[in-house]
Parts: structure tokens; C-alpha cells; sequence
């Protein structure tokens, strides 16, 4: 059984030109070690999928249409309030984008570790062996070390102003493992970040992965950020995924038009000046989405049968949504 | 064509309720030469001191010391008038085409306003404005149908597109692009970098192109700069700057790049 299981996810949201149609039937699997980088374009869903593996998408505006989200066997669509927040913290971890407006200003970095630390352990004792705030203080020191933050110790007392962005997310590193979560959700947790501290961070995060033998989504827009950290990649595209599989497979032999549109746009060291290719149209409006495949509009080998019917996610570890995924050369 | 000649920056610390700052030393001895038509780069993480280069170079900020010449001129020595004719010849695209963009104007608007506050050096007329914004709309790969509207009613790329059309409205020889494509999708940068590059061959263009972005970097620029903590720390020719890179900054930066590539 997979840590985290997403079957047939719709989820409409209310707007005010109507209820838009976000996610048409999402399907990924992650298992512990494994880390999954979730990629697409603004406005693809990843975020709303991300935050839907911790049930954060407030309801209303949002509406899950079918579909369920089973984390450890259980479908967390379909549990009480109370269990979900439960999980939250102790079993689910949660990184965002930007490490400012996550951490408290008004409040020492200790201070605020300690908190999550004794919330955490009032669900899971394990976390503070039976210890109280004593051992709670001590536990944040080390995670503090753990991400590389140097004289944890002595930072514990400090402000987050006092940190720069990089040390700051890694304090939210730290703060979303104190718990000892088995799934961690990771929304852009470099994107703010300048490329060598994203480096640092992604290298930390992978190491972490093992160590906490836990499954991590990571939600990013960077495909290069993908091919360097993850283990497997989901390919977003309105509200769908439309290619899942291990990164290598994935990315050096993508299948679906969209996934290699999306690889043709990006620069790379044989890229000859004149040579990207953008994509031509715009992202289909969700509230009227097109029929069939959501890609069909802006795909040249769309055919009459793509517009018909959605096609399904299909393959044994490397899945592609595409019809012509098989005629079409690899 | 634009000569950068030993620029430092330096801005005062400041005396507050809670003690004093220390001064900043934002461009220290920065020396950069753009030849005519061809597309410089300029790289570094954030607060190395980019923005505060291209401030300096339009004469937003005043440098410390150090001079800026722009085909053959040094600003500083310039009249008022004669510097304003002189910006015509410089413009800019900034980075968020949702910030850069006054919501209230239409694109006519948008787009001719350089033209009305240049109207001194181009000498056009108000329906002579009107059909060089059409023109100009046509360039960056929008149609005429779009004059009339306001910017909400665009998407980020097309937003660009008309900062674009706005900085070429008076006929500038050289264009500062600040990450002109880091707040948009790659599908969409794919198609500004094109237009971009595109615009160059036709119009003959000089640009400085500034971003963090090194692949975009690699892609569009013949030279590259690195500037670290306010000083340059490597130039060249681009290729070589990424193939062989002196010094060890550029190295670590090189080396952090996310690439889709597996050995």
C-alpha cells in the first residue's frame, strides 16, 4: 500500500464567473524514499493538489467532486476535522514558498520550534521520548543543526528578521520535521531562493529523505530543480496529470506533447540562439473547459477522438494520458 | 556604445531611534563596456548590486564616483535637456509586467506616453502617435484590436509584450532588461526570449540583459558579466565565461544551476 494515494481527484472551485473545474482526475502514488516532483505552468492545480494532501483547501469556495486521497490506507476526504488536523504536523509536514510570511516575526525561531515540537508530541509522545518542554528545547537545537544552521544553540534565541531568506527556510525545514512527519509536502520551497542557496536546500531536503524514511511532494514550476532531486515526476497540465513516471524515464523520454512542448521551452547548453520553442495559444479557461483531452486546443496532433473523451493515464511505472503516445516516436 | 568606467555606489548609512547603520557599498569600482548591437549579460543572486546598476545607468541614482558614457557622452556633464533627449535613447523593461504597468491606462496610452514626453526628439503628431503605437503592437506580436484595452485584460506574456512596445516607442538604440522574463512560465519565456532576439536582428538593438536566470543568460547574451557583492567578479565571452570559468564564484554558480541533465 502506497503512503499517499490520490484516485480520481476532481475538484471544482467557485468563482465569480462560476465554478471552475481545477482538477479533472488526478492519479499519483507516492511511496516512502520516494520523492515526487509535481511540475506544470501557473494555474495547472499543483499547488491545490499539494494542499488537498493535507485537506487545506478550504471548502467552501472549493467542492471535491469524487475522487479520494488515501493516505495510509485511510481517505482523508472522508474523515472529521479533528483527525485531519491530528495528522497535520505529526504525519503530514508542510514547507511553502515563501520562508518571510511563514514564520512569526514577533516570536524567537526557538520559541516558535518549541511550539510545534510540544504540539506534535501531545498526538505522538514517540517525538519527545515522553519528555517535556526540557526535551522539547533540546530537540529543536538539533533539527537546527541537522539543517545546517551554525551555533543552533545560540540561533535558537534570535528573530527570524535575524536569519537571511536560505537560513530562514531552513528553519522551516526544521520546523516541518520536528514532528516527524512520514509525508512531506513541499509548495516551491526554492523558488524565492538564489540558485546556489536553492542547492543547498534541495541537497538537504534530499538527504532528509532517507533519514526520516519518509515520501516528500514537491511542488515546483522548474524542471531543471526536477531532473536534480526527485526520484519521480508528475507532469501538470489543467487540472490533469498527463505523464508520471521516474524522473530519468520521464524526462529523457517524455511522451506527451505537452511534456516536450514544455522541455523545448527551456534553454539549455545546445540550445542554438532562435531555437526555443514557445507554445502557441493560452491555458484553456476552467470553468468552460474544452471537451476531451484539455491539451487538444494547443496539440498538433490532435485528433477528433482527443476531443471526445479525456484519455486516461496509462503505462505500468511510466503512465502518459495520450492517445498518441504510442504511435508517436519516443 | 555604453562605457561603465570604474562605478562605485555607495549609500549612506542612516542615524535612527535604534543606533546607526552602516554605509552600504552597493557597486564598487564596476568597469563594463557594451559594444553596438550586441546582447550583454549581466548575472548575480539577489542584493549583488544589478538594480542599483541599472538605476545608475539611467541616471535614476547618482554614482559615488565613476563615470557612465553613453556613445561617447558622460551623463553627469549633460544639461537637463539635453539628458532627457539622451533617455529617448535608453529605455527599459522591468521584471513584473503586472507592477509595470499603470491598470488605469489603455494600451494607447500606455504605449504612446514616451512619445508625448519625447514628442520633442520624434516630432510626431497626435494621430501620428496613434498609428506608431499600432506599429509598434504589430512588432511585439500583438494586433491593433488590442489599443483600446487595459492591461487586466492581458495575460503575463502579453503584458511583457507590451512593456516591450513601450520601450521601443521612441526609437532607443540600447534596452536594459531587468529579468524581463523571470515572472513568466517557461512555455511564455520561450516566446518573449524569441521576440526579443527577434526585435535585436531587425531593429539592430543593443541590450544589457539582466537576470539570475544563467540558462536564459547562456541562451540569449554574446558576453556575460558576473557581479557578486557589488564588484565583477568574471566577464567574457559567453561561452567562455560558462565553459571555463576563472573564478571560483562563477564556478559554485555554474555548478548550482538546476539543468535538465543526467550523466
Amino acid at each position: 500500500m502506497a503512503l499517499l494515494e490520490i484516485r480520481n481527484l476532481h475538484l471544482a472551485m467557485r468563482s465569480f464567473d462560476g465554478e471552475a473545474h481545477v482538477l479533472n482526475g488526478i492519479e499519483l502514488a507516492v511511496e516512502r524514499r520516494q520523492v515526487w516532483g509535481l511540475v506544470g505552468e501557473t494555474g495547472c492545480g499543483k499547488s491545490l493538489t499539494g494542499l488537498s494532501c493535507s485537506r487545506l483547501v478550504p471548502t467552501p469556495p472549493g467542492r471535491y467532486l469524487q475522487g479520494e486521497i488515501r493516505f495510509d490506507g485511510q481517505d482523508l476526504l472522508a474523515m472529521p476535522d479533528a483527525q485531519v488536523a491530528a495528522l497535520r504536523g505529526t504525519r503530514i509536514g508542510m514547507i511553502f514558498q515563501d520562508p518571510t510570511t511563514n514564520l512569526n516575526p514577533a516570536f524567537r525561531i526557538g520559541t516558535q520550534l518549541v511550539d510545534v515540537a510540544l504540539a506534535a508530541a501531545r498526538r505522538k509522545p514517540e517525538v519527545l521520548g515522553g519528555g517535556g518542554r526540557q526535551a522539547a528545547e533540546r530537540l529543536a537545537v538539533q533539527m537546527l543543526d541537522k539543517v545546517g544552521i551554525p551555533n543552533a544553540a545560540e540561533r535558537m534565541g534570535d528573530y527570524p528578521h535575524q536569519f537571511s531568506g536560505g537560513m530562514r527556510q531552513r528553519v522551516l525545514i526544521a520546523m516541518a520535521l520536528i514532528g516527524r512527519p512520514d509525508l512531506l509536502i513541499a509548495d516551491e520551497p526554492t523558488t524565492a531562493l538564489d540558485v546556489s542557496v536553492q542547492a543547498q536546500i534541495l541537497r538537504l531536503m534530499r538527504s532528509m529523505v532517507d533519514e526520516f524514511d519518509m515520501g516528500v511532494v514537491m511542488i515546483t514550476h522548474n524542471l531543471g530543480v526536477v531532473a536534480q532531486s526527485c526520484t519521480h515526476v508528475a507532469v501538470m497540465y489543467a487540472g490533469n496529470i498527463v505523464e508520471s513516471g521516474p524522473v530519468r524515464d520521464v524526462l529523457m523520454a517524455p511522451r506527451h506533447p505537452y511534456t516536450r512542448a514544455l522541455m523545448q521551452a527551456i534553454p539549455t547548453r545546445d540550445t542554438p540562439r532562435g531555437g526555443l520553442q514557445g507554445l502557441a495559444g493560452s491555458v484553456p479557461n476552467l470553468i468552460t473547459p474544452p471537451p476531451g483531452c484539455r491539451f487538444a486546443p494547443r496539440c498538433a496532433l490532435a485528433t477528433d477522438t482527443c476531443r471526445a473523451a479525456t484519455p486516461p493515464l496509462t503505462g505500468a511505472s511510466h503512465r502518459v494520458a495520450c492517445i498518441h503516445a504510442e504511435t508517436v516516436d519516443a | 556604445m555604453l562605457e561603465i568606467e570604474n562605478v562605485t555606489k555607495v549609500y549612506p548609512g542612516r542615524k535612527g531611534m535604534f543606533g546607526s547603520s552602516a554605509p552600504v557599498t552597493a557597486l564598487s569600482d564596476v568597469s563594463l563596456s557594451i559594444r553596438p548591437g550586441e546582447s550583454f549579460g549581466l548575472v548575480g543572486e539577489s542584493g549583488s548590486g544589478k538594480t542599483t546598476l541599472t538605476r545608475c545607468i539611467l541616471r535614476l541614482e547618482e554614482p559615488t564616483s565613476g563615470r557612465i558614457r553613453f556613445d561617447g557622452q558622460d551623463f553627469a556633464t549633460l544639461s537637463p535637456a539635453a539628458l532627457r533627449a539622451m533617455r529617448a535613447r535608453i529605455q527599459i523593461v522591468f521584471q513584473d509586467p503586472f507592477a509595470s504597468l499603470n491598470p488605469r491606462m489603455s494600451v494607447h496610452d500606455i504605449v504612446t506616453e514616451p512619445m508625448v514626453i519625447h514628442a520633442a526628439a520624434l516630432g510626431l503628431g497626435p494621430r501620428q502617435r496613434t498609428e506608431r503605437a499600432a506599429e509598434l503592437l504589430d512588432l511585439v506580436g500583438l494586433g491593433p484590436q488590442h489599443l483600446h484595452r487595459y492591461p487586466h485584460e492581458f495575460s503575463g506574456g502579453q503584458r511583457q509584450r507590451i512593456c516591450v512596445a513601450r520601450a521601443l516607442a521612441c526609437k532607443p538604440d540600447m534596452v536594459l532588461l531587468d529579468e524581463p522574463t523571470s515572472a513568466l512560465d517557461v512555455s511564455v519565456q520561450a516566446q518573449v526570449l524569441n521576440l526579443l532576439g527577434d526585435l535585436q536582428t531587425r531593429l539592430g538593438l543593443t541590450y544589457l540583459f539582466i537576470s539570475h536566470d544563467l540558462g536564459v543568460i547562456r541562451y540569449v547574451c554574446d558576453r556575460t558579466a558576473l557581479i557578486y557583492r557589488g564588484k565583477i567578479v568574471e566577464q567574457g565571452d559567453t561561452q567562455a565565461v560558462f565553459d571555463a570559468p576563472q573564478s571560483d564564484y562563477a564556478r559554485t554558480l555554474i555548478a548550482a544551476m538546476p539543468e535538465v541533465a543526467f550523466d
